[in-house]
């Protein structure tokens, strides 16, 4: 058990890493970015953050020889936060763009139903339908940051996966958990003090594994 | 439900925080982060950041700042002004910055839009509008607006409505209207402009130009269908606390982010 656990934030190009950084440091991790499949070596957690579209960002991923290295963490079930894109990733494919995605999770990613505005930007309601550590000391329904127009629908055995829900026209699931992975379709890097929050029930957790 | 955001805009100038009428009588009032942080404490649901300057030659000057900024305030922060490239999109996002704005340069090359929206998402993609109300040639006939650029100074001679629609197919993930002839001015949104451009596209309106106090940030929400709304003196100078127009937006019935900040 280490006090500052070692978490790899894979660099993939997907847009700004500096706010996840600062916030999983603020919460008492040490932070390294993994570029390659060396990078994830040593770490103890590895996060993917990212926003945009599944096909260039799993293209990236093929490209700097992170997708296997990814695959692998997952399957042996270690350490994992997905956050936004990085949680649309685990899923087997994206209908936004046909792109075949990480796998570890049955289901598909698509495109936010009946919202009354797209991209679903702002403020919304994380409302939990089972409890979870990740969200201990966080109310019920508390606002998070969200900026994205399609979120993962889990089916199949990890139909269960879901541990919230949010509404925006329809209601869609914005955070999920299966033994050690953890994935939100907000920002808690950008969610202010319940995101701070957030991020060190996870850096627990992996101080806990 | 999705919140109305409140979102305090920083104009940057040569690395200060800056407000005149527009772009005239500038009045240093801060330094960029410690100004964000504190805006992030007090419950703004989101900054944006203006560099007003954006000459090349000062770029580092700006990304500097947009980091120290990600770094201080965890919340989303938008960056524009002398964005002209998708590379200098880039070089904004791996600072911290989540969104970046387009103005000029995308009236100037309208690819640039998608371009950016290709690469980064639509999401990371705000155009900037700045609108000029044109003289009514009679009272029946409709408003019309023109787009301007260069903080004002530059007619184009598109129409602000036509040049909405092409942005929103362009990949607009956002728009950011400010009523030129409003801004500075104290006299409220023009929430017509803001109704036109928010009963014909489903992308996020920010409305921004003109707010003196809260009733004008709830006229923008429920006159003009605004999203979120911005100001920038008025929050600087403490004439209005953040808390004091989300309280009025609460009366008016709208949904707002009322949770106290405590990012220390």
């Amino acid at each position: 058990m280490s006090q500052t656990p070692r978490i790899a934030v894979v660099d993939y190009g997907a847009g700004n890493l500096v706010s996840i950084e600062q916030a999983l440091r603020k919460v008492g991790a040490s932070v390294t970015f993994a570029v390659d499949g060396e990078g994830l070596i040593r770490a103890q957690a590895v996060v993917v953050p990212g926003v945009g579209a599944s096909a260039p960002a799993m293209d990236r991923l093929d490209q700097q020889g992170l997708s296997d290295p990814l695959r692998a963490w997952l399957t042996r079930d270690r350490p994992f936060l997905g956050i936004c894109l990085g949680l649309q990733l685990l899923f087997e494919r994206s209908e936004e763009d046909g792109a075949e995605t990480l796998g570890a999770l049955s289901g598909t990613t698509s495109r936010l139903q009946d919202a009354p505005t797209l991209p679903h930007i702002g403020w919304n309601q994380v409302v939990r339908r089972r409890d979870h550590p990740v969200f201990d000391g966080i109310a019920d329904g508390a606002d998070f940051y969200f900026v994205h127009s399609y979120a993962g629908v889990p089916r199949g055995h990890d139909v269960g996966v879901t541990l919230a829900e949010t509404t925006h026209g329809g209601t869609f699931t914005s955070a999920v958990a299966r033994d050690a992975l953890v994935g939100v379709q907000f920002h808690p890097e950008r969610s202010g003090a319940d995101g701070l929050r957030l991020l060190a029930n996870f850096v627990d957790l992996v101080r806990a594994a | 439900m999705l919140r109305r955001r409140v979102i305090p805009c920083l104009d940057v100038a040569d690395g200060r925080v800056v407000k005149g009428t527009r772009f005239v009588d500038l009045v240093d009032e801060g330094d960029p982060p410690e100004l964000a942080e504190r805006y992030a404490a007090e419950g703004a649901d989101e900054l944006v950041f203006l560099d007003i300057t954006a000459a090349p030659e000062r770029r580092g000057t700006l990304l500097d700042i947009v980091e120290r900024t990600a770094r201080r305030a965890f919340i989303p922060l938008t960056v524009g002004g002398g964005v002209r490239t998708v590379a200098d999109m880039r070089d904004v996002l791996r600072a911290g910055a989540d969104k970046v704005s387009l103005n000029t340069a995308a009236v100037a090359d309208p690819t640039l839009i998608s371009r950016c929206a290709a690469r980064f998402g639509r999401q990371a993609v705000v155009v900037a509008i700045d609108a000029l109300r044109q003289p009514a040639r009679d009272a029946a006939a409709p408003a019309t607006w023109e787009v301007v650029v260069k903080g004002g100074r530059e007619r184009t001679g598109l129409d602000v409505l036509a040049w909405v629609d092409r942005t929103v197919d362009l990949g607009a993930g956002e728009l950011l209207v400010t009523a030129i002839d409003r801004d500075g001015t104290g006299q409220g949104f023009d929430t017509e402009l803001l109704r036109a451009i928010t009963s014909r596209v489903h992308v996020a309106v920010i409305a921004s130009g003109g707010a003196a106090g809260p009733d004008d940030f709830v006229r923008a929400v429920v006159d003009g269908g605004a999203d979120a709304v911005l100001a920038a003196s008025i929050f600087h100078r403490r004439i209005h606390a953040i808390a004091d127009v989300k309280a009025a937006m609460t009366a008016a019935g709208l949904p707002v982010r009322l949770v106290p900040e405590a990012v220390a």
